[in-house]
């Protein structure tokens, strides 16, 4: 999916070309889905996010059938501003404000994969420890104390970052999904860690694989 | 907020009307004073026939930094007074930053002394927006470097981000994708107030930019030396990629095509900031000329590329421009000049932002995210479609004519006809007094031999540790860390390696390539050294040349071409003229020597406040080519029993050094001897390394000396190193001195033989000087000292954090 301001959008393109799978570009004006059976919302800033990111991106053509598609159980991975976009859209809770630090960062970060169940994140063990770029200025997760307890309760904490906090998140949440585990939102960025040659690691690379096989087998 | 998505593209519609079509009955009262031929012809704005009328009306072309001999020759021209408008035009164009007035006679060297190299390889050369390489398989890159110093002291955050922003767009208007952006910064002493102030905002403002773009930073530098501290540097770097079939060019060609104005709307940002900014020193004496720096939107800018890329590959443009430094007057003059020679704008039609600009204010705005484009009639309903798609702001302001003159109508009054050549190329050229300055002698005599130099083994650790925790040889992180890297999935190297490279690819290679990426790819590297241009500015220059020469070897690439920013104090001061005149002349020279062609860039003078200037600082970017990015060379010593050699020759080279300047806070003496054939078979050898895997990591020795460049190895892989100390050189010589033309490789064992082999047939010095040691996890100097790189990663990366927090 790509907005006016999406930055992120051919790296997941190729993520997704290299995890097997075709990958069809969207735009954000247009309402029709094509034949995708499932979606990406890459980073990025997409309408300029001067007011509050992802803040406009919700009311988009696109996004107003991807919120329908997801309801009905279609797969949506939501990173970095797409996260931001999922939040403001209420497929997932929570909202990301400003880096407690009020620096962007742009760094290799160690994750803790927390939840090996939903759609995106099958091909990877519970537990696992992967190493993806993580670059964002307001990535910090937020939600009150219930919301975050309840997260935790049903495992829908996908990833936490390990050693230092990056941004501020609260309980260290760097991605979490809906209750139904199709729709995740992710701060890191795994589709900038799917080749030896231009990533630190190819540890991104299970979300797309993933995928994959969720929908082949679904 | 202002979006774009606010600002419909319909307008573009209704604004569509050829020249001649404006409406002007709403000003019909305006009209009726210049029938009675007052001096207010509509509302007071100065018109053609006013010129002609009242030859002897006094001007304030001083104000506007025109001299009284520029001014004699603008009424010559013109065959009278200019028009208010015609003066503001002249002005900015004939200001040092557009017209390179002082620099002109001195750049010519380039183009002089361009190697045999460059007929083979330059598509474009000096004089468009950005020069354009051929690297092969079709395709070509267009890479420039401009400054950003004023701006960025005046307001650090949106000077750097409209640096970025301005630079960007050069290179977009060549037809090239924008792919990486780098960044040369030069603060003053990191301790100062003043810096708190302005680093934390240019780094901002560069990542801000870059970032929302979604350009990966892929390399830079960050300096500090005194004599930056009211005068810091700002150098953009932006590099390109396109199809060398496909290269646009900045002329208005074919009479009859429309000249359309897109992008963001013109406001009062900027006025004046070509000529007034980059003219006056800041001197605290006199009035302030500090006007407003731009403001950058960097979604509108990003959105603005998409919709120009969209409008390359459609093919509908005749010519393209960007709107930059002199704004409205610089894209039209310069269009104009270069086409059949005439254009007619209604500049009543141009799109503001604030209703109250007179035309003055709209030919000298420097409001960011504009562009101007020539689009034949034909083409112009798709033109016009591409732009609604992208919600960009499209108007036509004119059309190009066969007049040979640039004419503009402001609700129907000719405000301007002037011929455009005598703004965009027949500015003044001036020779400026060159004297070599009187402390050249002195300064150069006084080569610090009664410095003290650490002599036992914990003096050298603590000199050591003590250099590596500098500001100039620190850990950058805190500052590249605020730059994303990793956008557009190209990144092959970026900071802290010797050079960023980036994969050169796109969808129409994955589509006739099976859904695979090329391996091709490309490398720079920005460096300059003001110390050493201070001590000798030819050498100085070379200095800088050779060092990004050999870092772009160092990563496996081969050099192929340079842009320069050139920094230098008031052109004014004869001292300061023969630093630059003697720097343009090492680069140029050395160019020609290495073979490699200069493609553009950028001259920023006037950086001095009061009567002392900035350290001369040359800052030279080199552009190279791997055919395969899969063989690039990382800095990292990550694998164990690796041997570590030692390439080239050292000598006791301490002049212009980082140890003279932070143990003794000492300048003087000559900069390290500058061999650029030496460079070049260090360079060839260094490449055939990477080519056939030789070697799996090198690292070029430049700032600190050998121990630096060992500490940031071993750092960035995690590696030990235990080395020895050749026989008979001295411990302190062998670590610190920074002699030119070295590099550190580091050998697997296997490859031992081949490698000394290649070096012993090549002649090319090439010592053993240690081994690589992953459990030790130190860097140790056999019978001196050791350091565990636990505590070397201490020294080196609190620094930065405890400045700016």
């Amino acid at each position: 999916m790509t907005f006016p301001g999406s930055l992120d959008d051919r790296d997941a393109l190729r993520a997704v070309r290299l995890a097997g799978a075709e990958p069809v570009p969207l735009w954000h004006g247009d309402s029709w889905l094509a034949e995708v059976v499932a979606i990406v919302l890459p980073g990025g800033f997409s309408y300029g996010d001067y007011l509050r990111c992802g803040a406009i991106a919700r009311f988009s053509p696109a996004m107003r059938s991807i919120i329908d598609g997801a309801r009905g159980g279609m797969p949506v991975l939501g990173i970095c501003n797409g996260f931001q976009v999922l939040c403001e859209a209420h497929l997932l809770p929570g909202a990301l404000i400003r880096n407690d630090h009020r620096k962007f960062v742009c760094r290799d970060q160690r994750l803790r994969i927390e939840n090996s169940a939903t759609a995106w994140t099958g091909d990877y063990a519970e537990g696992q420890e992967i190493v993806v770029p993580l670059k964002n200025g307001e990535g910090a997760y937020v939600a009150d104390h219930e919301t975050l307890d309840a997260l935790e309760r049903e495992g829908r904490v996908v990833a936490r970052y390990l050693g230092d906090n990056p941004n501020g998140s609260y309980r260290n949440i760097a991605g979490i999904s809906n209750s139904e585990g199709n729709v995740v939102g992710l701060m890191p960025h795994p589709e900038h860690a799917v080749e030896e040659l231009t990533g630190p690691t190819t540890d991104g690379l299970a979300f797309f694989t993933s995928i994959l096989k969720s929908v082949v087998s679904a | 907020m202002t979006s774009p998505i606010a600002r419909s593209a319909d307008e573009a519609d209704t604004t569509d009307k050829s020249a001649g079509e404006a409406d002007t009955t709403v000003r019909s009262a305006d009209e009726a004073d210049t029938t009675v031929e007052s001096e207010n012809a509509v509302a007071g704005v100065d018109t053609v026939g006013n010129a002609r009328r009242s030859p002897d009306r006094r001007q304030p072309y001083r104000e506007l930094g025109l001299a009284d001999g520029e001014y004699a020759r603008i009424r010559e021209i013109l065959g009278r007074r200019p028009t208010s408008s015609e003066l503001a035009m002249y002005s900015v164009m004939w200001s040092e930053h557009c017209s390179y007035k002082s620099s002109k006679v001195h750049l010519r060297q380039f183009a002089e002394k361009a190697p045999a190299e460059a007929s083979q390889i330059l598509l474009v050369g000096i004089g468009e927006n950005a020069g354009v390489v051929d690297i092969g398989d079709g395709w070509a890159v267009t890479f420039k470097i401009e400054s950003h110093n004023h701006p960025s002291y005046v307001e650090p955050h949106q000077g750097a981000a409209t640096g970025v922003g301005g630079i960007v767009r050069d290179i977009l208007t060549m037809g090239a994708r924008p792919v990486a952006v780098m960044d040369a910064l030069r603060f003053g002493p990191a301790d100062a107030p003043d810096t708190a102030r302005v680093l934390p905002g240019v780094v901002a403002g560069v990542g801000g930019y870059g970032n929302c773009l979604g350009l990966p930073n892929i390399g830079g530098e960050v300096v500090f030396d005194p004599t930056y501290l009211a005068n810091p540097l700002v150098n953009a770097l932006c590099v390109g990629v396109l199809r060398a079939d496909e290269i646009k060019l900045a002329k208005a060609e074919g009479p009859g095509s429309k000249v359309v104005l897109f992008g963001a709307r013109t406001g009062g940002d900027g006025i004046g900031g070509a000529s007034v900014l980059a003219s006056a020193t800041f001197d605290d004496t006199k009035p302030s000329k500090r006007p407003a720096v731009q403001v950058g939107d960097p979604f509108a800018e990003k959105v603005l590329i998409e919709c120009c890329l969209e409008i390359f590959a459609a093919d509908l443009v005749t010519g393209i421009q960007d709107l930059g430094a002199a704004g409205l007057s610089c894209a039209t003059t310069e269009l104009a000049a270069a086409g059949s020679g005439g254009m007619a704008i209604e500049l009543d039609l141009v799109p503001l932002r604030d209703e109250t600009l007179v035309p003055e204010e709209i030919l000298m705005s420097e409001s960011q995210e504009r562009m101007m484009a020539v689009v034949t009639p034909d083409n112009l309903p798709v033109f016009m479609g591409i732009c609604k798609k992208w919600d960009v702001t499209a108007t036509v302001v004119g059309e190009v004519t066969d007049s040979g003159r640039l004419t503009m109508r402001w609700h129907g009054e000719q405000i301007v006809d002037v011929p455009p050549r005598t703004l965009a190329h027949e500015g003044p050229v001036y020779h400026r007094t060159v004297a070599r300055p009187d402390d050249q002698d002195v300064l150069n005599g006084d080569r610090g031999e009664q410095l003290r130099r650490p002599r036992t083994g914990d003096e050298l650790r603590a000199t050591a540790l003590r250099l590596i925790s500098s500001p100039n040889l620190a850990d950058k992180s805190w500052v590249t860390d605020q730059y994303d890297r990793y956008v557009l999935g190209n990144t092959v190297l970026a900071q802290p390696e010797d050079s960023g490279m980036i994969r050169v690819t796109d969808d129409r290679w994955r589509d006739e390539h099976g859904g695979a990426d090329a391996t091709l790819g490309i490398a720079l590297s920005v460096d300059g050294n003001g110390r050493y241009t201070r001590l000798d500015p030819y050498a100085g220059a070379q200095l800088a040349l050779a060092e990004a020469y050999r870092n772009v070897a160092t990563t496996g690439a081969r050099p192929l071409a340079v842009t320069n920013c050139l920094n230098f104090g008031s052109p004014e001061d004869p001292g300061v003229m023969w630093q630059f005149s003697e720097a343009v002349r090492g680069l140029a020279d050395g160019c020609q020597q290495l073979g490699i062609p200069v493609t553009g860039g950028n001259v920023s003078f006037y950086n001095q406040t009061s009567a002392s200037a900035i350290l001369p600082t040359p800052v030279v970017g080199v552009l190279g080519v791997i055919d395969d990015v899969a063989r690039r060379t990382p800095i990292a010593f990550a694998r164990d029993g690796q041997l570590l050699y030692l390439l080239g020759d050292t000598g006791e080279e301490f002049g212009g050094s980082e140890w003279a300047y932070v143990s003794h806070a000492f300048l003087g003496g000559i900069p390290p001897a500058v061999d650029l054939e030496r460079e070049r078979l260090l360079a060839d050898v260094l490449i055939n390394a990477s080519r056939d895997g030789l070697v799996d990591a090198a690292h070029d020795l430049s700032d600190g000396g050998l121990f630096a460049a060992l500490s940031e190895s071993c750092l960035r892989g995690g590696a030990g190193v235990r080395l020895v100390v050749p026989d008979g050189i001295d411990p302190f010589v062998f670590l610190f001195s920074e002699s030119a033309g070295r590099a550190i490789v580091a050998v697997p064992r296997t490859e031992e033989v081949r490698f000394t082999d290649m070096c012993t047939a090549r002649r090319l010095p090439a010592l053993r000087i240690g081994v690589l040691d992953i459990l030790e996890a130190a860097l140790e100097v056999q019978g001196q000292f050791r350091i565990t790189l636990a505590e070397l990663r201490r020294a080196w990366t609190a620094t930065l954090p405890e400045l700016f927090g």
